[in-house]
């Protein structure tokens, strides 16, 4: 397999057994990932963007089509096919996914956090405590925040603090749900910076931008999403 | 695909019926039961084809309404109950080779007592309420194989501690602590024997919400530093979303969905988990 994500004919819709209805929410979708590649994804809301993304990390079950990803662990695999299992470690060490809310275990403060995701990378104790500290302070979160619960932090330092465990995992694929989203101009910089950095790295990533002219002239290829139809915008 | 990990404990399709069954019921056409009640023998079938596998260090979560089978499927694999049908196998028990269910209950009681924790959502079923905290703790030793009373002492001891128990109430029996207390006693003599596997069966339910909150926080560490593979019953889906890797969810007795646990609460199919994950507040 060539690409790093192949999605080919992809489509979804959801069946809401109390309204007797089909959702439909995105159909016929193409892309292709190279290794190092970095795409960006704009739309109105609603138009089936982060149902892509969900599909690619397993939070949606896929209707139509397939999505292969090749793994280094399990060689190319269907997401479809692939089992909870082969899921769970691929989202521990191959796949991230940073979206706009911060969903952790509550009462964990940043730094057991971020030293969490460490050492599921296998590090050691120590080890894993000077690298948090280390990637605390690289995404500006200061001192004062490390021993603190991240649900009294502001939306900026949120997002921050996600991208930071997302990023200490190194994943070879990392999906972006709107993560500028809501953010404040300062902090979309931060944002941007640390994306920089994540192409410099060599990071493959699909990301879906609002305002995708931030973005501009980072993004290899960019899609625009209508109604759940896909077309190249640029 | 190839597997590419064992599971700890695989279960295969497990049942359990309290009644004999009879003609009307035995019959495979769904409409024979109401729910999963025979309405002429009055049989209840409480475990249909049950099925699922735990792998090491995994949080599996199952989910599901009062009378869907839940208690009756862990009572069956801590052998409180005959199972009425089924395989189970643990990896390390007889290289995972022997059908638990079919073992004598002399070997029952090795693989509880050596290879299982349970915790029960009611502590008058786990513990000896009238004993002393750590003598319930040395009462799971002993039936380990322990005899060294100063060993049970200390390791008794730093479970307690574990727990937050404070050790100069060791000596004092469950029926003087709260019911936040009495479930972490049950935890620590749960995990005396540290056991492979830890079966849950509703362990925060009844409790306040920082009791609760300092229970969770327990098993999460101890999944974390132990490596425990744990069995998680809860009708709870906040417990289940903050703790377990996979669920499954259960009506009428059986499995009607399994996933991971984002995706059952983010994209249910069947039509009552969709209601379920709805009623969450």
């Amino acid at each position: 397999m060539e690409n790093l994500l192949e999605i080919r004919d992809l489509s979804k819709s959801f069946i809401l057994h109390n309204l007797g209805k089909n959702i439909h929410a995105v159909s016929g979708i193409d892309i292709s990932l190279k290794e190092g590649d970095f795409i960006g994804i704009t739309g109105k809301s609603g138009s089936g963007k982060s149902t892509i993304l969900k599909c690619i990390y397993g939070t949606y079950m896929l209707g139509q089509g397939s999505i292969w990803y090749n793994s280094k662990k399990f060689g190319p695999i269907n997401i479809r096919e692939a089992t909870n299992r082969q899921m769970i470690y691929l989202r521990k060490h191959e796949i991230g996914y940073v979206s706009q809310f911060l969903n952790v275990m509550p009462r964990t403060t940043a730094r057991q956090l971020v030293k969490q995701a460490i050492l599921e990378m296998g590090r050691d104790q120590e080890q894993a405590e000077i690298e948090t500290e280390k990637i605390l302070s690289h995404f500006e979160l200061g001192p004062e925040l490390w021993d603190s619960y991240p649900a009294t932090f502001s939306g900026g330092e949120k997002l921050r603090l996600n991208i930071a465990r997302a990023m200490v995992k190194k994943p070879r694929l990392l999906l972006l749900d709107e993560p500028t989203a809501s953010l404040d101009y300062e902090s979309k910089i931060k944002v941007k910076i640390l994306i920089e950095q994540l192409i410099h790295e060599g990071t493959t990533m699909l990301g879906i931008f609002h305002d995708l002219e931030f973005m501009n002239n980072l993004c290899d290829r960019e899609y625009n999403m209508q109604n759940g139809v896909f077309t190249l915008a640029h | 695909m190839t597997e590419f990990e064992v599971p700890v404990l695989s279960i295969k399709n497990l049942n359990k019926q309290f009644g004999p069954g009879c003609d009307h019921c035995r019959n495979p056409e769904p409409m024979a039961l109401i729910k999963n009640y025979c309405s002429v023998c009055g049989t209840v079938y409480a475990c249909r084809d049950v099925s699922f596998d735990v792998y090491p260090g995994e949080v599996l979560g199952i989910v599901g309404e009062s009378g869907s089978g839940k208690s009756t499927l862990m009572q069956c694999l801590y052998f409180d109950q005959e199972t009425t049908s089924g395989e189970g196998y643990i990896s390390s028990y007889q290289n995972g080779l022997k059908n638990l269910f079919e073992e004598s209950s002399q070997q029952k009681r090795y693989i509880r007592n050596h290879l299982m924790g349970k915790v029960y959502q009611n502590p008058l079923l786990g513990l000896k309420i009238d004993f002393s905290s750590i003598g319930n703790i040395a009462e799971k030793l002993i039936a380990a194989g322990s005899r060294n009373v100063g060993m049970m002492e200390a390791r008794g001891s730093e479970l307690l501690s574990k727990v937050n128990i404070p050790v100069h109430r060791r000596k004092e029996a469950p029926k003087n602590f709260s019911g936040g207390m009495q479930q972490r006693v049950q935890i620590a003599k749960a995990l005396s024997n540290q056991p492979p596997i830890l079966l849950l069966d509703e362990v925060t339910t009844g409790l306040d919400l920082s009791v609760q909150a300092s229970v969770l926080d327990l098993i999460k560490s101890l999944q974390r530093e132990m490596n425990i593979s744990i069995v998680l019953v809860s009708h709870d889906l906040g417990v289940i979303r903050m703790l377990a890797d996979r669920t499954l969810v259960m009506l009428e007795g059986q499995v009607i969905e399994q996933g991971l646990t984002d995706q059952i609460l983010e994209d249910p199919q069947a039509p009552f988990t969709q209601s379920l994950v709805h009623s969450l507040l």
